[in-house]
């Protein structure tokens, strides 16, 4: 029996080679190989199906839907402002991730091992400036991202909740590269968080210089700057702080966010259009 | 049921311009429904964005490289110490208002307001189309506060801002020493009344309270009068967020305007807070 099946599989293959050659076979083999299949759950002509099998069959595509409106993909009509910011988002967690290897969050080492990326790490100063520039043009995305959404009015029912969602996004977006600002623990960090921070101070009820904080009892050891800093100064504490929010914590919350997010602008039914 | 009959003969029709070939057919899709593949139209375009965004920022940071100082000095206070460009907005409404107005309560405005803007603005129309007609108070309030003021308070504080936080174009040259004599008054003391007296305090207070009651009853009036159908639907609660909302945000460029020409420090004078 085994034998019969090997001579008609190689008659095939024969017939095969005649009519597709080697090129031909190979890609037949490949394609048809059980480790090629386990991988992919679709054949490659082009049909309808394929092309809706290529997003629904995989993970990251499958946050589209297998068909978008005609307009969708329209630089004109979207920007590409909200993909752009996403984009920005991964570059920056994957080279914040390569940033963390080198970096170690306390006062004595913390500006020493920028001058280390910059003169040690191979690349390291490329990579710094990726966070950077990248950081910065994810805010301008942002803004672009809520300014287009606002100028096409697609924060209206049945997306508002959606809409709120993003001011929440954009709220920790600046966050985000606020705490990372302090980091590499030179002047410009520093007196800019020290500038931002003191603000704290003067928040009604809860800061000490604020209106009212005084009178409940407010100072400068239990009011919310202090919660922040972990001090009543700029110091190794808020260093730290800053490091775990910016690297774990607020991370974590955007990452929550952004799920809701991207799994809302489905459920409100795709990317807006004229209705 | 005759409709449903039409939409149903509708679908077999779009089946029939296939003509027994695929119907991923661009031509065929662009016959037949408002929608289009996801893979490849709305992803090829995705994947371009992705590599042109990644081009411009690899390019950007080979070509600059991110800022760094000297290591941080408690003891030594850069003049001026700015924060970060994108809150430089905020740290430039300190020139005319008290940190707690302008770093706690303005921003709070900001981000309560912008999230509160589906639930007030209750305009079907303009949901998901580029429209200026069909809405034109909610762009004009929009763009007036994100473009006029946040974008140029922001472009004022990263290039018109030196030492002291004073004016200096950006071909001038920072003048550390410079001063600028600049006496403010507060408004009562204009009519020969001392602020800081019960007299002043009850006088700005009332002035504060007449701006937001001229403010929320005017327009009010105006709309009753002329039988406005948008103020029925938007009802009082709506309205008065609107008009409070509307009003603080007008409220700093005119404090601006009146610190520019009658140098006014401050309208309403309190034990504990100043406005």
């Amino acid at each position: 029996m085994a034998n019969k099946t090997d001579k008609r599989d190689k008659l095939k293959i024969r017939e095969l080679l005649k009519e597709k050659g080697i090129s031909g076979v190979i890609k037949d083999l490949i394609l048809n190989s059980q480790i090629w299949r386990s991988f992919f759950r679709h054949g490659l002509e082009d049909t309808s199906k394929n092309r809706m099998l290529t997003t629904i069959s995989n993970v990251f595509l499958h946050l589209h839907a297998a068909k978008v409106k005609r307009h969708a993909p329209l630089f004109s009509f979207t920007w590409c402002m909200g993909g752009t910011t996403f984009f920005l988002f991964l570059v920056l967690t994957i080279t914040g991730v390569f940033l963390m290897f080198y970096y170690h969050p306390n006062v004595r080492d913390a500006y020493w091992d920028m001058k280390g990326l910059e003169y040690h790490v191979p690349f390291g100063m490329l990579l710094r400036n990726l966070h950077r520039w990248g950081a910065h043009l994810m805010i301008i995305t942002v803004w672009f991202h809520m300014f287009r959404v606002f100028m096409t009015g697609s924060y209206k029912s049945p997306r508002e909740f959606n809409w709120g969602v993003g001011v929440v996004l954009l709220v920790l977006t600046l966050l985000l590269s606020f705490t990372g600002y302090l980091l590499p623990w030179d002047q410009l960090g520093f007196w800019a968080v020290t500038v931002g921070t003191n603000m704290a101070r003067a928040t009604p009820l809860l800061g000490h210089e604020g209106p009212f904080g005084e009178q409940l009892g407010m100072t400068a050891y239990n009011d919310i700057r202090f919660a922040l800093l972990g001090g009543s100064l700029v110091g190794g504490n808020a260093l730290l702080r800053a490091y775990i929010w910016h690297c774990i914590g607020l991370p974590l919350i955007v990452g929550i966010f952004m799920i809701v997010h991207f799994w809302r602008i489905r459920k409100d039914g795709g990317i807006s259009g004229k209705l | 049921m005759p409709d449903k009959k039409e939409t149903d003969q509708g679908r077999y029709r779009a089946l029939a311009f296939v003509k027994g070939e695929s119907l991923a057919k661009e031509k065929d899709v662009e016959i037949s429904e408002d929608e289009i593949h996801t893979w490849p139209y709305l992803v090829r375009k995705e994947f371009l964005a992705a590599i042109i965004i990644m081009i411009v920022l690899m390019v950007w940071s080979i070509t600059l490289d991110a800022p760094l100082e000297e290591p941080s000095e408690p003891t030594m206070t850069p003049n001026p110490a700015k924060a970060p460009w994108y809150f430089l907005g905020l740290q430039e409404m300190l020139v005319y208002f008290d940190p707690w107005i302008a770093g706690v309560i303005f921003p709070t405005f900001i981000i309560m307001g912008l999230m509160a803007i589906p639930y007030i603005d209750i305009n079907p129309k303009g949901n998901g189309y580029y429209t200026f007609k069909e809405r034109k108070f909610a762009i004009l309030t929009f763009c007036f506060g994100f473009q006029i003021i946040w974008i140029s308070l922001t472009i004022v504080g990263v290039f018109m801002r030196g030492p002291g936080w004073l004016w200096f174009w950006p071909w001038q040259e920072w003048d550390p020493h410079r001063i600028v004599a600049e006496t403010n008054y507060d408004l009562t003391q204009l009519i020969g009344i001392d602020s800081k007296s019960l007299l002043g305090s009850v006088i700005g207070g009332g002035v504060v309270s007449i701006y937001y009651f001229l403010g929320m009853t005017v327009p009010f009036i105006f709309m009753k009068l002329r039988k406005s159908q948008v103020l029925d639907k938007l009802g009082i609660i709506r309205y008065s967020i609107v008009a409070l909302l509307f009003w603080t945000m007008l409220g700093l460029p005119i404090k601006i305007l009146l610190r520019l020409v009658f140098h006014l420090k401050y309208v309403w004078v309190t034990p504990w807070f100043n406005i």
